[in-house]
């Protein structure tokens, strides 16, 4: 967790929530007492010594942390520059870096004495964590999917029913991760006596932006000592993919005081950033209000929320993460964009040569690591984070590929 | 005196409670909510709530989500919006007019801006539904210069150590959330109302309208009963729903279709005795 020193990019955010001018609570009255009590509520279970060790034991023994660092030695050969490590969130039960958060959020609820779970999910990974921690701790579990992403994404919709969540497809707007999450705070509205709304990402209301960052730090954490001692040092860059953003906050937040690392956060670009089917909130938006905070936001001149798109469900939403909007406008982190076919190509190209299918969404992490690691010295050191699997994605890649199943 | 605390004044005198039906601008098209937003005076509106179109309204059920879908389709904007209630103001100069909404398109209009504009044009309070007490200084000043009444909900869960950190600041009259859940819904007790309701009047001297599950006259004259305004959405909403056609466009008797409906909630709220 934070400790207080002046002048660290790690403070926020403030009381109010804000990140700069970015983050806060716009939610509706009949949400907002709820909104207090779970801050409340985490700061609590922060200060309480036997909250750390319970969650520190669950991510040792049932997700299988640490995650190990991996020198993908054959995929730096074929680039020919920086050294490459992947940091291989995709190793976690059930598959990527959302059970990190599931886990820290499931004791919270635990602690609040809320009896039923709901979350959204876009591509299904936060989806499945969330059903399985339910699973685990014996709580029903609603989840709000996007019925776009149900079709696409039918693997972990299975997953989740057969973990006992019950599966809601959502068909309002473009029926993908945005209508997800509406569909999910207005059940949280109907439901605020005993619902946890399980959020999965670093968006949201405070204290969610801050709190999924916590608990999703553990990444660089790990990283960062892991990096320590095979190399000595810390990376010269490091790069994660972004939708709203959880992976790429976990992974930068602890280098975050470290000039010397270069973070690059990688938005999906679609079909290309001057189409208007993409999903680069940072790269092609404006700050605005949505889902509970003031971020950047995908939207036209009347203040209207536009469709975002990508190859890949999970980045595939018009807002990020207020910590991220407010860290482009420091100038931090760098944000950048790659398109579907990208993306497509580095998931092959990592498969291949590293004997790992990747999901889709790291998929766009690695696409920048090819345009940008043939270009660095030899001796420098390039950190990813894969941070999901890519199983769940084999069917929109044979699509893509026009190979039949 | 604004119009909102002088009409809440005359039905004071006159001894009644108030009724604010709801109005999507642009829903199906600019015609029709023109037609309804002029007709509800009449039809026995005191007060008008227009609905701003929004692609993301997290506080509303199916009912309203798809009003504000058939007015986007038909080109509804936030100018629009403020439009259509300057040619309201041609013609009525006395029923109060509030603006029901979310954040963003005030955002992206420029708050100041909006506020001068939304003001000079006739209308007369807000309600932003994803604006609570702690975030409500983005807008405050702006409303406040312009005369504009900044109007808070107050939920079921808004306890009673919260309640006075919700009203600081409001005016006009306040709005009570009467369920836990989205517009259109369910609804809440009369037994229910009638414990909630004593709770805010101890904080606030401004007038209180419940909304949320008000639906037949029966309902409303029951929320006049022991507030001074019921706000109808979602049920005049399903009438005009249901009076479309295949293509979503209206029909002749659309407008007069959800106008009698005002009308037989006016009568609800005229005849409930307090």
């Amino acid at each position: 967790m934070n400790k207080p020193i002046p002048n660290s990019l790690r403070n926020g955010p403030d009381g109010r929530g804000r990140f700069g001018e970015f983050g806060g609570r716009f939610v509706a009255e009949t949400l907002m007492p709820l909104i207090l009590e779970v801050e409340q509520a985490y700061l609590a279970a922060r200060r309480d010594p036997a909250f750390q060790p319970e969650l520190d034991r669950y991510l040792a023994d049932y997700v299988g942390r640490p995650s190990p660092l991996w020198f993908a030695e054959r995929l730096t050969r074929h680039l020919g520059g920086a050294k490459i490590y992947f940091k291989r969130e995709e190793l976690n039960h059930t598959g990527a870096h959302k059970i990190n958060s599931c886990l820290g959020q499931i004791l919270l609820a635990r602690r609040m004495g809320k009896t039923r779970i709901i979350a959204e999910t876009g591509a299904g990974q936060h989806g499945v964590a969330a059903a399985t921690v339910c699973a685990l701790f014996g709580l029903p579990c609603t989840v709000y999917m996007g019925a776009t992403d149900v079709e696409r994404q039918n693997p972990n919709v299975f997953r989740m029913k057969l973990l006992g969540a019950e599966v809601k497809p959502v068909t309002s707007g473009a029926a993908t991760l945005k209508d997800a999450m509406n569909e999910a705070l207005r059940d949280w509205v109907a439901n605020v006596a005993d619902t946890y709304y399980l959020i999965g990402t670093v968006a949201g209301p405070h204290p969610y932006p801050m709190m999924v960052r916590d608990f999703q730090s553990v990444i660089g954490e790990e990283a960062r000592a892991q990096l320590h001692e095979v190399e000595g040092r810390l990376p010269d860059v490091a790069v994660a993919c972004i939708g709203g953003g959880s992976n790429a906050m976990g992974l930068f937040h602890p280098f975050l005081d470290d000039q010397a690392v270069r973070l690059i956060g990688v938005e999906a670009a679609g079909r290309g950033l001057d189409t208007h089917e993409h999903a680069a909130s940072l790269s092609r938006g404006r700050p605005g209000v949505l889902h509970g905070n003031r971020t950047y936001l995908l939207q036209d001149e009347d203040g209207q929320i536009q469709e975002a798109h990508s190859i890949s469900a999970g980045l595939d939403y018009p807002g990020i993460g207020p910590e991220h909007s407010w860290l482009h406008e420091i100038g931090r982190v760098e944000y950048v964009a790659a398109t579907d076919e990208e993306a497509l190509a580095a998931f092959q190209l990592c498969t291949r040569t590293e004997g790992i299918i990747p999901a889709l969404e790291p998929a766009h992490a690695l696409a920048h690591v090819t345009k940008i690691a043939p270009g660095m010295p030899r001796d420098s050191i390039l950190l990813m984070n894969l941070c999901g699997r890519g199983d769940k994605d084999i069917f929109t890649v044979a699509e893509h590929l026009g190979v039949k199943l | 005196m604004s119009r909102i605390a002088a009409r809440f004044a005359e039905l004071k005198q006159a001894g009644r409670g108030a009724l604010i039906p709801f109005v999507e601008a642009w829903d199906p098209d600019q015609a029709t909510s023109m037609a309804l937003l002029r007709g509800m005076p009449e039809a026995g509106a005191d007060l008008i709530e227009i609905g701003v179109p929004f692609t993301d309204p997290m506080a509303d059920g199916p009912t309203i989500q798809a009003a504000g879908k058939r007015a986007l389709k038909a080109g509804a904007t936030l100018a629009r919006t403020l439009a259509m209630v300057g040619e309201f103001r041609r013609e009525d100069s006395a029923t109060p007019v509030i603006l029901m909404g979310y954040l963003n398109p005030i955002l992206s209009y420029g708050e100041r801006r909006f506020c001068r504009d939304a003001a000079e044009i006739g209308v007369d309070g807000l309600i932003i539904v994803d604006l609570p007490s702690e975030e409500a200084g983005l807008l405050a000043g702006d409303a406040e210069q312009n005369g504009l009444d900044i109007i808070r909900l107050v939920a079921p869960t808004t306890d009673d150590a919260r309640l006075p950190k919700v009203l600081n600041g409001s005016s006009g009259f306040v709005y009570y959330v009467s369920i836990t859940g989205i517009t259109g819904t369910r609804s809440a007790s009369s037994e229910a109302l009638a414990a909630a309701i004593p709770r805010v009047r101890r904080v606030t001297d401004l007038p209180i309208a419940i909304g949320f599950g008000v639906r037949s006259p029966e309902q409303a004259a029951d929320a006049v009963r022991t507030a001074d305004a019921a706000v109808v959405a979602s049920a005049l909403i399903e009438t005009l729903a249901a009076s479309l056609d295949e293509a979503g466009r209206a029909r002749p008797d659309t407008v007069a279709r959800v106008l009698e409906q005002v009308s037989s909630l006016a009568e609800g709220v005229r005849r409930a005795r307090r």
